[in-house]
């Protein structure tokens, strides 16, 4: 891969109730020339009929009726913006504690997360709690938008306040990057352009700022390819073709690769993209590929470049719970992870984290939004990676057998701050 | 001005592999899916996906129409090309036959066949013991589908709760149902329309000619340019004109607005489409402007 960054960014739009999260996203979409005239049209005419002013911009992305009539965010919305340099999508994650299974499943395929905090009321402990969230499923990346400026003569003073305590939460959650940047989302400063409100500022826009960083680059993650199969193709002349999405790394013609949980070493013969024929697939694309020898692989395997991921029936797991039901130990549960589905049973519960003061205690059960570190079992061997190494070979999600409700979300591991 | 850049082309392998991936994915873990095909350009890049995705094999499903009764010629023809084309078994659902059964009243020449076509969808789902239906819409296309998952699950009578969407983490679909629901499948979520036309013209995919510019007379009626025709019959007040037009969505004929253009090319339609200023239900579509939940109120019915 070149040096460039990345064709497209995934961000989550992270942060408090009434922070701004919405009205910033709207701002971004309204001054990058996103939104066409009649969406714009039909965010005012929503805004006016609602009584809340001329322009509501977080109407933009508050898009079912009961989000708009109680003027929260229920669920993620997804919104694209390009640039000349860039695509974007943005997953606009809603704040409140009772949809984190919401705010999760935004951050859990993001490479960046944009939190917006305001100035005046410093870092709440939502945002606090989402931060950890993020930096739980693996976003490396921050942007914290400060935002508000206006209402507070755009002080440095009070904008450094806030900035010391987000580089200090970011450092105990050990995000790789964070950029502190002063905004007002309502009148656009900082976002898009930059402003001559903030003399004492001289770093970048939100926008230059998601521009140009080297969030999600795949030179970052190259800690061994991985291509968990998905579907094997049967060649017209007999042959068999192994076709799923590569993970953790660059697979070339040549490389030798081993076949797991078999353990079967070869080599890759041919690559195709699309039909195409290709010499290396890099991570996020589905690739169809031929191996040198003959075997039997099927769904639910995986095709690897050293170093190689373990083969295993039993883990440890970082668990967020989203079932009604709390979880416990003895329960049994059906188990996705990568392409391959098996029972499981959680083992033991280990410890409650306790987000605010990222430490781990002991309880009896994981209720609704709890987080917790558990000993899972499963039926059939996996083939997994640590979560801190490769987030598609070290998640998986746990299904309830008979509602078939996904109630769980679990990272194999232990994250480096707990 | 900060336009989108049409020579960045790289995202349409991003996008191309995880549509690919959704595809394979419940083809794998669902019993008996199917694509829901209409002829429009975003079906129709839905089908040359799953085609891609499962060559050099047959497409593990078929696909299907949920015909108004009320669609252009252009696209019908379209239509059976491109199942013979693909070498896809083509059903069709016809919203005539449920006006015929009593199932739904009949709107009447002029009226719109565009939420019958939820009853008529549902009934094929059911008939045809269908756990998940591919469909081709984009989270661009509205606020109520941004909202929405990739694999969005329906309950026994069809619906779509929004306050209740299963998480949907990762790349990890999850896409077990209990007999009597099923899940709408949507590959081509994070594309954008520019992605397809884009996407469309590398891959120089055909499709229905009206979506290229063409002389046509035209009626201006309800803000928007409809074509005189079977379902169009201009009243005394209206004058017929002739224009050079485009279709930049294609939906039934009686509500389905051309834009004036002159876009004859793929190429073409990506320099317009990169520079447009009105999203493309807001130039071409009368069903999306009855009211600001329009989509989501039939989302919930177990619209498309």
């Amino acid at each position: 891969m070149s040096t460039q960054t990345k064709d497209v960014l995934r961000l989550a739009t992270i942060g408090s109730v009434d922070d701004g999260k919405s009205t910033l996203i709207g701002r971004l979409l309204v001054d990058t020339r996103q939104l066409f005239d009649d969406q714009l049209d039909a965010v005012a005419a929503a805004s006016e009929r609602r009584g809340v002013g001329d322009l509501d911009l977080s109407f933009v992305t508050d898009g079912l009726r009961a989000e708009r009539e109680q003027g929260i965010t229920i669920d993620v919305a997804y919104r694209y913006a390009a640039t000349p340099t860039r695509k974007f999508i943005i997953a606009d994650c809603p704040g409140h504690v009772q949809y984190t299974r919401n705010m999760a499943t935004g951050a859990s395929t993001a490479d960046l997360a944009l939190a917006v905090v305001d100035v005046a009321a410093g870092l709440k402990e939502q945002t606090r709690r989402h931060l950890c969230i993020a930096a739980l499923l693996g976003v490396r990346n921050l942007i914290v938008a400060v935002n508000k400026m206006d209402k507070v003569e755009w002080s440095q003073e009070a904008f450094q306040r806030v900035s010391d305590q987000v580089h200090s939460a970011s450092q105990e959650l050990g995000f790789a990057s964070c950029e502190v940047i002063p905004v007002s989302a309502l009148n656009g400063d900082n976002v898009v352009d930059r402003t001559s409100a903030s003399s004492w500022y001289s770093g970048p826009s939100v926008l230059e700022a998601l521009e140009t960083t080297h969030a999600g680059d795949p030179e970052t993650n190259s800690q061994g390819a991985r291509l968990p199969i998905q579907w094997v193709l049967r060649q017209n002349g007999g042959g068999r073709t192994y076709a799923g999405m590569v993970n953790g790394g660059t697979f070339h013609v040549g490389d030798t690769v081993t076949l797991l949980p078999a353990g079967i070493e070869t080599t890759i013969s041919a690559l195709r993209l699309g039909g195409s024929e290709r010499s290396e697939a890099y991570a996020g694309l589905s690739a169809d590929i031929d191996l040198a020898a003959e075997t039997d692989a099927g769904r639910g395997d995986m095709i690897a470049c050293a170093p190689l991921p373990t083969v295993t029936r039993e883990f440890d797991a970082t668990i967020c719970w989203f079932g009604e039901r709390p979880m416990s130990a003895g329960q049994r549960l059906r188990l996705k992870h990568t392409t391959k589905s098996t029972p499981a049973r959680v083992v033991s519960l280990d410890g409650l984290v306790d987000i605010e003061h990222l430490t781990v205690a002991s309880a009896d059960g994981l209720s609704v939004n709890q987080i917790g570190i558990a000993k899972i079992a499963c039926a059939d061997a996996l083939v997994v990676d640590d979560y801190q190494v490769n987030r598609a070979t070290g998640s998986f999600v746990l299904v309830d057998e008979v509602s078939n409700a996904t109630v769980a979300a679990g990272m194999i591991g232990r994250p480096s701050f707990l | 001005m900060v336009s989108p850049n049409p020579t960045l082309t790289n995202h349409l392998d991003i996008l191309e592999s995880h549509a690919m991936f959704i595809l394979r994915e419940v083809a794998a873990e669902c019993e008996r899916p199917v694509l829901l095909f209409s002829g429009g350009k975003d079906s129709a890049v839905l089908l040359h996906l799953a085609a891609k995705a499962f060559a050099p094999q047959q497409l593990p499903f078929p696909i299907m129409h949920v015909d108004t009764g009320q669609n252009f010629d252009e696209v019908l023809q379209y239509r059976d090309w491109a199942a013979n084309h693909y070498g896809a078994r083509l059903i069709i659902a016809s919203v005539q036959e449920s006006i015929d059964q009593g199932r739904v009243a009949d709107p009447g020449p002029m009226g719109s066949r565009n939420r019958l076509q939820s009853v008529t969808l549902l009934d094929a789902i059911t008939a045809n013991k269908f756990d998940a239906a591919f469909g081709g819409a984009r989270r661009d296309e509205d606020k109520a589908r941004a909202k929405e998952r990739i694999l969005s699950f329906r309950d026994s009578f069809g619906q779509w709760d929004p306050k209740a969407q299963r998480p949907e983490l990762w790349n990890l679909y999850q896409g077990r149902v209990n007999s009597g629901e099923h899940l709408r499948a949507f590959p081509l979520s994070d594309w954008t329309e520019l992605d397809i036309w884009q996407y469309i013209e590398r891959e120089q995919m055909e499709l229905p000619s009206i979506y290229f510019a063409h002389q046509r007379e035209v009626i201006f009626r309800d803000g928007m340019w409809l074509a005189v025709g079977r379902f169009i019959e201009p009243q005394p007040t209206e004058t017929i004109e002739n224009k050079v037009v485009r279709f930049r969505t294609v939906g039934d004929a009686n509500c389905t607005g051309a834009v004036i253009s002159s876009a004859a090319t793929l190429a073409d339609i990506v320099a317009e489409v990169s520079v447009a200023n009105v999203s493309e239900r807001g130039a071409t579509r009368a069903d999306d402007k009855f009211s600001e939940t329009a989509m989501e109120d039939r989302k919930r019915e177990g619209y498309f």
